[in-house]
């Protein structure tokens, strides 16, 4: 039974990575960014169910607490960007281009 | 048996604060002209008067002591220490170092007076006064250290010194080059030195590396390696005090301020190797051959210099040849042992070779700074006191009885032929009358006979009093300061050598036959050189022209050029094949390789730096899963 929603978790955590990777819109990273953390909370909850214990609980909520905070920075962030380009594309800010 | 006196420090202090403030004021200063030149000169001589007076107040401190308890001493502070050896930078005050004390602070004070006229309008004024306190507070250090290595401190300075103020009128190449010389050639004989100190830890420093611990120590010395030591401390002695082989920086030294030169020739500098060799008469005591050797080449320095001085041209420079002559007696008398008879002839040069360069520097000063003695004459109608008391000094160098340059030099000849010295005697004994003819020579050529450059000759007049006050007193002193050590021939009780007694490991000879017959045969060699000075000079005679071996000594043996033709050049062409075949070859590509191997790599991992910021969080992804991987696989 555990091993199912790790294999999601995984899953899920492996969908968030390509997301961040492939895509180029910034919005669509944010998204995958919220995937993978989510994938981890997903982990957390099942091994706390596993050991009997809140520590995973504890430790979801928080997770879930600093995701909204970054996601309120990021927003700013990315209007920002938005202001700056005009466009959402993140191959246009490639300033650290060697 | 040692007392302690913290106002020993006090001593160096004054003239080393007054060249830091005067120094200070002087860049402060020196873009506008705030301050009169007086205030400079003032300061600067305060410095120097201090000094005298805490020295005389050291006399009478040891005065009181019995003659064997006779040490004071300050430790101001440890200044390194390493492992179980601990340098203080230590003071010590003993007979020895008392007497040089006195003489290097008095003529030093007067030779500071008298600057402040003999340098009055030059732009420098404030710089000069700076160096001067500097040169007379490492002087100190030398003479009151209490160990070889507080000593080098103040020998190093000197030297620093001297180049900085022989080269003081900086504007004229060759000026520069004097300060160049005489600081490089300087070095040579520090590296004696140093060695010398080296050998001398190496085998008696584990205990104890001031004079004392030394003293007490020395006979645990290995022969050889005390004739060692003494050789290389000799080395150095013969690099600051102009000796042969190293005696070519002196004369031309003559590229500074007059007072430099005096400052240079009588109290500082040049006395600071024979004060060394007598500091370390425990030492020289024991190994004979190395005594043997300084007095050697003591005496053939002295003719050599005596035979320079005799064809030499330029007022200064004769001067200057007779300093190397005179520093020639010292050793000489260092090395056959009388260490007394060397130190007493420090004193009395001193006093008269001050007054001889300052009295020069007068007849210069008249002259709106002319050197040559051709162009001189006739000047005792014009300036009276000058060449009465310059004649006062070349009567005391000549050594003629009863100056104070007759009894030191006696002395040192007497001592010679008492310790079994004979051929030292015989040529010291042909050096006084020579002393005696190069000085006279000057004295006619400069004074008597007729004008030779009339338009300088009505101008020229006596100094103002700031400076012919202290030529007065340094006459006084080359008159009377033979007295001190009056010999038992002449009644006196040689005061001078029993002060210095408990300093140095000496013996002394008494024969009254042998002391009769140095005083008749010098007096006889001082009379023949100076009646030959006179028929040859004293009615006025031309420039002469000269040829053969007067043309050979006129140009010094060619020494200079000997030396830059064996030494200087080929040592200049080692450096410039470094600078062109090693330089670049060997030091400077592995340095360019680091730089291009940086490059080249930086080159490569500029690839990875795309700019997009999915690339990195790619790589950062491969890093967390290679970790993770590594991690997982060192956990099973």
């Amino acid at each position: 039974m555990m091993h199912a929603y790790l294999y999601l978790s995984i899953i899920l955590f492996c969908l968030g990575i390509v997301g961040v990777v492939a895509r180029r819109n910034v919005f669509t990273v944010f998204m995958s960014i919220e995937l993978m953390l989510n994938a981890a909370n997903l982990a957390f909850v099942t091994f706390a169910r596993v050991h009997e214990g809140m520590d995973g609980h504890v430790l979801a909520m928080m997770v879930m607490a600093v995701a909204a905070a970054e996601m309120a920075v990021a927003l700013a962030v990315v209007i920002l960007l938005h202001k700056h380009k005009s466009k959402l594309d993140t191959n246009v800010f490639s300033l650290l281009k060697g | 048996m040692e007392q302690c006196v913290d106002y020993l420090g006090l001593i160096p202090l004054f003239p080393l604060l007054g060249a830091v403030l005067i120094g200070l004021l002087h860049v402060f200063t020196c873009k506008r002209t705030v301050l009169p030149e007086k205030v400079y000169g003032i300061l600067a001589c305060i410095g120097p008067v201090l000094s005298f007076v805490l020295a005389l107040k050291v006399f009478f401190a040891l005065k009181v002591l019995a003659p064997e308890a006779r040490f004071l001493s300050h430790k101001a502070f440890t200044w390194f220490s390493v492992g179980d050896l601990h340098i203080n930078m230590g003071f010590l005050a003993d007979p020895l170092s008392c007497l040089m004390l006195l003489f290097v602070t008095f003529i030093g004070s007067l030779i500071h007076i008298y600057s402040i006229g003999y340098m009055g309008g030059d732009k420098n004024y404030g710089k000069f006064f700076a160096y001067m306190n500097l040169f007379l507070g490492s002087m100190l250090v030398l003479v009151l250290g209490d160990g070889p290595v507080v000593m080098f401190v103040g020998w190093e300075g000197v030297g620093l010194c001297s180049y900085l103020l022989i080269s003081f009128y900086s504007e004229d190449r060759s000026n520069v080059l004097a300060g160049n010389k005489a600081f490089i050639v300087n070095r040579v004989g520090d590296l004696g030195f140093v060695l010398g100190m080296a050998f001398l830890f190496w085998g008696i420093g584990a205990s104890g590396f001031d004079y004392l611990a030394l003293k007490a120590n020395v006979k645990h010395l290995e022969p050889t390696i005390a004739l060692i030591v003494c050789l290389l401390l000799f080395v150095g002695a013969t690099g600051k005090s102009a000796q042969i082989p190293l005696y070519v920086w002196l004369p031309d030294a003559m590229a500074g301020p007059t007072p430099v030169s005096a400052l240079i020739h009588a109290a500082t500098m040049v006395t600071a190797g024979v004060y060394m060799v007598a500091r370390f008469s425990f030492l020289y005591a024991g190994v004979e051959l190395a005594g043997n050797i300084v007095a050697w080449i003591g005496m053939l320095t002295a003719l050599l210099a005596a035979i320079f001085g005799m064809f030499q041209a330029d007022i200064k420079k004769v001067l200057a040849y007779s300093t190397v002559s005179q520093l020639g007696y010292m050793f000489a008398g260092v090395g056959v042992a009388a260490y007394s008879a060397g130190i007493f002839h420090v004193f009395t040069h001193a006093f008269f070779k001050a007054l001889l360069f300052l009295g020069a520097g007068s007849v210069i000063y008249a002259l709106h700074h002319e050197q040559n003695i051709w162009k001189m004459g006739g000047l005792k109608n014009k300036m009276p006191k000058t060449y009465i008391t310059m004649l006062i000094g070349a009567l005391a160098l000549a050594g003629c009885p009863p100056f104070s340059g007759f009894f030191s030099k006696d002395e040192i000849l007497y001592s010679s032929l008492a310790t079994g010295h004979f051929g030292i005697w015989a040529v010291g004994v042909l050096v006084a009358g020579m002393t005696a003819y190069y000085t006279f020579r000057m004295i006619f050529v400069v004074f008597h006979g007729e004008p030779r450059d009339h338009h300088a000759y009505e101008h020229a007049t006596d100094a103002p009093q700031v400076m012919t006050v202290p030529l007065i007193i340094l006459a006084v002193g080359a008159l009377l300061a033979g007295f001190f050590n009056l010999p038992g021939i002449f009644g006196g009780d040689q005061m001078v050598s029993h002060w210095l007694a408990p300093s140095l490991s000496e013996h002394h000879h008494a024969s009254v036959g042998l002391e009769l017959l140095t005083i008749v045969a010098s007096v006889a060699a001082v009379a023949l050189g100076i009646w030959k000075a006179y028929t040859k000079f004293g009615q006025g005679a031309p420039e002469p022209s000269f040829s053969g071996f007067a043309d050979f000594a006129y140009h010094k043996f060619y020494v200079d050029e000997l030396y830059d033709r064996i030494i200087v050049q080929p040592y200049k062409a080692i450096g410039s094949k470094i600078w062109q075949v090693i330089d670049p070859n060997v030091t400077d590509a592995p340095v360019k390789g680091v730089s291009r191997l940086y490059m080249v790599l930086g080159t490569a991992f500029k690839v990875f730096q795309v700019g997009y910021v999915r690339i990195y969080a790619l790589y950062m992804v491969l890093g967390l899963s290679i970790m993770s991987l590594l991690l997982s696989q060192s956990l099973h």
